[in-house]
């Protein structure tokens, strides 16, 4: 269980986080970027495998095979579309 | 001393993911490492799954569930993915993105229809995370719609605002209910989520085209918020950890993004400048004059520097590969070739270096606006393919105009300037364009695909 004190301090050091690792990115990557961070909350799937593994009856189990549709969805197409965009970018030094 | 039975892998497999998403991230900053970014976070990503399928012990019904719905979303996602073309990336982006932002506001139906919930924090945490996740869901599927060319028009009409917060005050008052009294269950619950839905939906439809790049920034960032609300609800580190850094990483992008296009987030969820057309203010002096892209091959084949700027109007005639060509050539004779790109070029903050590194075009020759603009001075030719308001002088120069104030590339600082423009109307703006009457600026009329090959042409005839 994670305290809610806890989570708050898990919050505040995440943003943080975000917000520095984000800061050095140069222009030329932002929409691969905003891919790869897209991506990256998709961890979302691991929540809705859950809750929809904790489901008990129809109309949970409906909702909960959505959440993990869409999610799934979020994961592959995100990390799909990111590595395609930045398997592209070369220098001229190594054609 | 703890025994290794009680080690929990599910916990320690999303401390890994959640080192691996970070670093992933830092990864991704740099072209050269970006690769291997995507993957490292894609490690984590698969090992918080596994570890998840592993030891979740769900019935047997609920497992087969779990992976059917995994096989469904993936499948498709993968497929869609491999098949996107790079134009259309944008949309697809805010695709995957409204699928997230669903998924977290299915998490909360599933917390909130169960009921229960001794804890107010949680209750309350889980209803606005799904609020958040149920706005950015249906607010990203309207973005697709509309980039995709789904929806063409943008929906407006007088009292939109106060429908809108209407909507809002109704989802607020579900929302009060739904945390207040769980006992009141579905219906309550029901109107909640259609709420917030249909926010999500009317907030979108005004806000125009050029626009939509903030707006998906913007939503996902959201989800990020949503998917780390919905961590705590769980009691899930991960979700906590990643979501949250999405958020405070999109948050900025947003802002970045709109400070490039001169525009603040108010502006752009409020205001719907997106296609509102200003009449251009204050009467055009002087006259385009176009020139034959044999007598523009010749002034570039004996350039010593040129500065070349493509915009959107490149990818749509999908010009990007002829247009490495050509700079192949050029660079083969000596000329010193550059790119220079506006942040806002193309759909999407860095679309078009997305575009042109398709094609080839190496990215140490792309430069951004800082990098470039003193430049211009020096270079004997600036080709502007397809770009228009981006180096609309303008700008900087005519306190009148709807783009004053807007950071642009200042194309007309160099000697001659050729603009590859399919006709003589306005831009995407419907704003005049003030560099194409200067005295050194030429005209060369058609498809950009069609004139930059007309332009290889008289290269090479140039010997």
């Amino acid at each position: 269980m994670i305290d809610g004190v806890i989570a708050l301090y898990i919050f505040m050091l995440a943003a943080f986080t975000g917000y520095e690792v984000i800061s050095r990115v140069p222009v030329i990557l932002h929409t691969p970027l905003m891919s790869g961070s897209n991506f990256v909350h998709g961890i979302v799937l691991v929540g809705a495998i859950v809750a929809l593994a904790a489901a008990d009856d129809t109309l949970m189990r409906v909702i909960g095979f959505l959440g993990v549709v869409l999610a799934a969805g979020n994961a592959v197409g995100g990390y799909v579309v990111t590595e395609r965009m930045l398997k592209m970018f070369k220098s001229s030094g190594k054609k | 001393m703890p025994a290794v039975s009680t080690v929990n892998w599910t916990q320690l497999s999303y401390l890994v993911a959640a080192v691996l998403f970070i670093m992933g991230l830092k990864r991704m900053s740099s072209p050269v490492t970006a690769v291997s970014g995507v993957r490292w976070a894609g490690v984590g990503m698969l090992l918080a799954t596994l570890a998840t399928l592993a030891f979740m012990g769900a019935s047997q019904l609920n497992l087969v569930l779990v992976i059917a719905a995994i096989a469904v979303g993936g499948i498709v996602a993968w497929v869609s993915g491999k098949r996107v073309a790079m134009t259309d990336m944008p949309q697809m982006i805010a695709l995957y993105n409204g699928m997230g932002g669903g998924a977290a506001a299915a998490i909360a139906a599933l917390q909130l229809y169960r009921g229960g919930e001794p804890n107010l924090v949680h209750v309350s945490v889980a209803t606005i995370g799904g609020f958040i996740g149920s706005v950015s869901f249906s607010g990203s599927l309207i973005a697709f719609a509309k980039l995709q060319g789904l929806i063409t028009r943008s929906v407006r009409f007088g009292g939109q605002k106060v429908l809108n917060a209407t909507v809002l005050v109704a989802a607020a008052v579900f929302g009060v209910m739904t945390v207040m009294g769980m006992q009141t269950g579905l219906p309550v619950v029901s109107l909640f989520f259609a709420a917030a839905l249909v926010l999500g939906i009317a907030m979108t439809l005004p806000i125009g085209g050029a626009d939509m790049p903030v707006v998906i920034s913007l939503y996902n960032a959201l989800t990020g918020l949503a998917v780390g609300f919905e961590g705590f609800v769980l009691d899930n580190a991960a979700m906590i950890i990643a979501g949250t850094v999405v958020g405070a990483a999109g948050t900025l992008l947003t802002q970045l993004m709109a400070k490039a296009m001169n525009r603040s987030l108010g502006n752009v969820l409020f205001a719907n400048f997106g296609e509102t057309a200003v009449a251009g203010s204050g009467a055009q002096t002087g006259s385009q004059k176009p020139i034959e892209a044999s007598d523009a091959g010749v002034m570039m084949a004996y350039a010593q520097k040129i500065i070349i700027v493509p915009g959107y109007g490149l990818a749509v005639a999908q010009a990007q590969h002829k247009v490495w060509e050509l700079t192949q050539l050029l660079i083969d004779r000596g000329v010193n070739v550059r790119f220079a790109i506006q942040p806002v070029a193309g759909r999407m903050p860095g679309h078009m270096n997305v575009l042109l590194a398709e094609a080839g075009v190496p990215y140490d020759l792309i430069s951004d606006l800082d990098e470039i603009n003193a430049e211009f001075e020096t270079a004997d030719v600036a080709l502007i393919i397809g770009a228009n308001d981006v180096v609309n002088p303008d700008a900087r120069t005519n306190k009148a105009s709807p783009i004053y104030g807007m950071p642009i590339l200042n194309a007309d600082k160099a000697r001659n300037v050729i603009v590859i423009k399919r006709g003589q109307g306005q831009g995407f703006s419907g704003i005049d364009n003030a560099l194409f009457v200067l005295d050194q600026t030429r005209m060369l009329y058609g498809d950009a695909q069609a004139a930059v090959s007309q332009l290889i042409q008289a290269v090479k005839a140039a010997g």
